[in-house]
């Protein structure tokens, strides 16, 4: 196991009140394996991920529960050595290529940058390993592109930059939030394509976070559906998309009730919106907008259970 | 870049050429006023009314009355204040520049060293007691009026403790040239830069914590964590850099318009005759041609402080290199 998440919760003091953003998220990841974690904005796919990371900054912030990264607990790490695996073991791709990147210094410099942070090489050697990451992401021109300012590239070249300072350790494990949500759509298919095939070269493990199924099912391995700050669902692929389980999941599938043949596979608008974080309900979080919910729904939030593929719905533990 | 700092000084040229026509216009061409009587000064007789009237081309067309004076002040440099029966204007402008010049440097570099270490500190130890004191400091210093505080300053190391050790080395007020004696240049100077800088150190440091406070919750400051860059490295050479953009915008109107002039209280405090005293002074004389040269100068160094500004721009921020 690379990394073995346990019972985290992660919440923010805010002035409208304590916000409970990760409530008892658990998971692992196995080597060079791809997790997909989806759910719409809002449900703490990016929190729970920072927090992994080390990098939820915010003083208002109390992260608790267990984060064991090849065994070792991260959870109260202290910042010098939890900086010693940023960057160099676990790598973060966030979303937003246009603003990743310091304006003022070349790619070529800030990729450097990390490398030797990590690695106790000379300038010249970091920038021969620079032209060889912007070669393995396809820049057509490397050695061209390492003089270039962020704003002289276009988002899928940004994008490509960042993945390949994001390689440059050789990281065990790479955290990917929505890599291509900010992306045109036909720059997001050569992004995919990059992750896959940098993913069979590097074997790095990778969480892929997305809130696009479409997206989840080119790539994860495994998937975990995340719903108010919980896990709803979990299991293989395959497991996931021919038989989902939460009505959640089925939600996002498009498939209430289950159809048999070709499934949709864009996340399909579902009636209502996410509750909001300081109102929670006292049961299923999903309650309000769910389309099967009964008595037993309101008094109690269901629970995941420890099978490989599992929900979190009193009507799936019925059944 | 070349390219773009060719432009930058042309456009600077034009400018500096628009604003002296219109400084020309203003003093010169407002009808129904006699330029030649108020040039000669009150109660001027016939005789030197003629003469200036002469000197100064306005018997002929507006644009040889400008070239005229263009050349009285850029070219032959006699321009002559007749308030001040004969007093050379350009001489004067052109001894009072090194004063002023010494003055504002001197409290320029104090007032930048001094901010960025007071804005860094603050904006690393955000909301803890040291970033409050330094920014109730900060505060002081910008709510102090720099003549109060010049005169306080006065009080201090000329008079009632000027022969205790701390102060026995203040020189008497004044300006002593630094090819002269270079010591007693900078000791003259030390009490003014002091003065003049704790206002801006007030600003700037405060300016300072803010733009770098907000630098720290851009996303590249994120990626940079993620990189593993040390908290250190994370400030300075990723939050303090695209910090130092609104710090230098800050400086060049500052700056740009404390050489124009706008020193003048601290130059009246010290008794420093710089180009603030002198407009001051012609002002008060109505002292025309006095008057058309330190506008003319004060413009010029505004305009050379923006192109300066806009230099550095170009330096700091390779966004603004392409176009
Ligand atoms: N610093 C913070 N302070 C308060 N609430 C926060 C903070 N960061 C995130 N949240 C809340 O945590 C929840 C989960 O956010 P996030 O993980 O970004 O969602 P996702 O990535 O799935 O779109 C959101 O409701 C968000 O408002
Ligand atoms: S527990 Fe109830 S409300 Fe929640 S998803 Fe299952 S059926 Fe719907
Ligand atoms: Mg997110």
């Amino acid at each position: 196991m690379i990394l073995s998440v346990r019972d985290l919760r992660v919440s923010f003091r805010t002035h409208d009140g304590p916000v409970r953003a990760i409530d008892g998220v658990s998971f692992d990841l196995g080597e060079s394996e791809i997790l997909g974690v989806v759910g719409e904005s809002g449900s703490g796919k990016t929190v729970s991920l920072l927090a992994v990371m080390g990098l939820i900054t915010d003083p208002n912030a109390t992260i608790e529960g267990s984060i064991r990264y090849k065994g070792r607990e991260l959870v109260g790490l202290p910042p010098r050595e939890l900086r010693r695996l940023r960057g160099n073991e676990i790598a973060m791709i966030f979303q937003d290529p246009m603003t990743a990147l310091t304006p003022v210094y070349m790619i070529g410099w800030q990729i450097a940058e990390q490398i030797r942070a990590h690695r106790g090489v000379s300038k010249s050697k970091a920038m021969e390993r620079v032209e060889q990451l912007l070669a393995e992401v396809n820049f057509p021109n490397p050695h061209e592109a390492m003089s270039r300012y962020p704003h002289q590239l276009s988002g899928g070249m940004r994008q490509r930059a960042v993945i390949a300072m994001a390689l440059s350790c050789d990281p065990a494990l790479l955290v990917a939030d929505e890599p291509t949500t900010a992306l045109d759509v036909t720059v997001q298919a050569g992004i995919l394509d990059l992750v896959r095939k940098l993913r069979a070269k590097h074997k790095s493990a990778v969480v892929f976070i997305t809130h696009d199924m479409g997206v989840v099912s080119e790539l994860a391995d495994r998937v975990m559906v995340m719903y108010a700050g919980r896990v709803v669902e979990r299991g293989t692929r395959t497991e996931l998309f021919s038989d989902p389980r939460h009505p959640y999941t089925r939600a996002l599938l498009g498939s209430i009730p289950p159809l048999t043949g070709q499934k949709p596979r864009r996340l399909p608008a579902i009636p209502g919106s996410p509750p909001s974080l300081l109102r929670l309900p006292q049961g299923c979080a999903f309650g309000p907008r769910c389309p099967v919910h009964y008595e037993p729904c309101e008094a109690s939030k269901p629970g995941l259970g420890s099978g490989a593929h599992a929900a979190a719905c009193f009507r799936v533990a019925q059944a | 870049m070349i390219y773009a700092i060719l432009r930058r000084f042309g456009q600077m040229l034009f400018v500096m050429f628009g604003i002296s026509v219109i400084v020309f216009l203003i003093f010169f061409a407002t009808p129904g006023a006699d330029p030649a009587a108020r040039i000669a000064g009150r109660n001027a007789s016939s005789e030197v009314l003629a003469a200036v009237r002469h000197s100064f081309g306005f018997d002929q067309p507006l644009y040889v009355q400008y070239t005229r004076m263009m050349e009285k002040i850029f070219v032959t440099g006699d321009l002559t204040s007749f308030v001040n029966r004969g007093w050379k204007v350009v001489p004067a402008v052109m001894d009072s520049i090194p004063v002023t010049l010494s003055l504002v440097f001197g409290a320029a570099v104090l007032w930048v060293m001094v901010s960025i270490i007071i804005g860094i500190v603050a904006a690393a130890t955000r909301d803890s007691w040291l970033d409050k004191l330094l920014m109730a400091l900060g505060l002081l210093g910008i709510s102090m009026p720099v003549y109060w505080l010049g005169e306080v300053m006065n009080l201090i190391t000329q008079s009632r403790y000027h022969d205790s050790w701390a102060f026995s080395w203040v020189p008497p007020l004044g300006y002593k040239n630094f090819s002269d004696d270079p010591k007693g240049w900078f000791l003259t100077l030390v009490i003014p830069w002091i003065t003049l800088a704790i206002l801006y150190i007030g600003i700037y440091g405060r300016v300072l914590r803010a733009a770098i406070i907000e630098s720290m919750q851009e996303d590249y400051i994120r990626t940079a964590r993620a990189k593993g860059l040390s908290e250190a490295r994370i400030l300075f050479r990723h939050a303090l850099r695209t910090s130092l953009i609104a710090f230098v915008t800050l400086f060049g109107l500052d700056f740009g318009a404390l050489v124009g002039g706008s020193a003048l209280l601290t130059e009246v405090v010290f008794g420093l005759h710089g180009i603030g005293k002198l407009t001051y002074d012609a002002l008060q004389n109505l002292d025309l041609p006095m008057i058309m040269a330190t506008v003319m100068y004060a413009s010029m160094f505004v305009v050379i402080a923006n192109a300066v500004v806009d230099f550095i721009y170009i330096l700091l921020d390779p966004r603004l290199r392409a176009s």
